[in-house]
């Protein structure tokens, strides 16, 4: 099950339709070993298409190497699909190389840049093996900087 | 002679889940060449053959020094004792 805090899944959303109809991709790294999907960044689609997305090999060696230095993992990888439906294609499961993340897939193909729910799907890609699950949306993760608790 | 490579996660099953292995060429097709042969399997995941001869697979990124090796010569990138070789799978995919 991934369990998402509601901003940033709305920031994922967000993300999708503005960059609709290209698809949009990014990642939400989260201490190792955690599975808690903390911080949020939205990387650019260097492939600027409607049918595909790959990170810029530049931006992705930063992303890795700030995540490396900060003992993080990606934990969700999320990209849009803009004209069919959120679920892996052939192309996705092919090159899904992070066994331990989430691959969250959104589709805008319903309303596009404007207002309105989008599909959200999350899905474990191992092994050329798709494996869909839960999404729970929590106000704010317990124990992450965006919810204090108090005695 | 000996070069620093950063292994991703989905690598890791032929380093024994090391992150980093170190191993030595003076250039990158001889670094591969290296590292297959104390870590079996991994060349076949990195490199394909075209038109006849090999080539850096379309979706693994290879960096030498925070140089993506496709600007500095692909698989004939030259390497030097110290360099640092990172290896990143793409983050890709497509509808």
């Amino acid at each position: 099950m991934l369990t998402i805090d509601q901003a940033t899944y709305d920031a994922i959303v967000s993300h999708a339709k503005r960059d609709h109809p290209d698809e949009a991709c990014g990642v939400v790294a989260g201490p190792e070993g955690s599975d808690r999907p903390e911080r949020f960044i939205e990387m650019v689609n260097a492939a600027g298409s409607p049918t595909f997305y790959e990170f810029d090999s530049t931006d992705l060696l930063h992303l890795y190497r700030e995540m490396d230095a900060q003992d993080e993992e990606p934990v969700v990888v999320y990209h849009s699909h803009t004209a069919t439906e959120a679920y892996p294609s052939r192309t996705d499961i092919g090159l899904a190389s992070e066994p331990n993340a989430h691959y969250v897939l959104v589709s805008t193909r319903e309303h596009g840049n404007s207002e309105g729910s989008a599909e959200f799907r999350s899905y474990r890609i191992v092994d050329g093996e798709v494996t869909e699950e839960e999404v729970s949306v929590v106000p704010g993760l317990i124990g992450s900087p965006q919810h204090t608790e108090h005695n | 002679m000996a070069i620093e490579v950063r292994i991703p996660t989905i690598l890791r099953t032929y380093t024994d889940g090391e992150k980093a292995v170190s191993g030595e060429g003076s250039n990158l097709s001889a670094l591969i060449a290296d590292l297959e042969a104390s870590h079996p399997g991994l060349k076949e995941r990195l490199v394909d053959v075209k038109d006849g001869k090999d080539d850096l697979r379309r979706f693994v990124n290879v960096y030498i020094n925070d140089e993506d090796v496709r600007f500095i010569g692909g698989l004939g990138a030259e390497l030097k004792d110290g360099d640092q070789v990172v290896v990143l799978p793409a983050v890709a995919g497509g509808c």
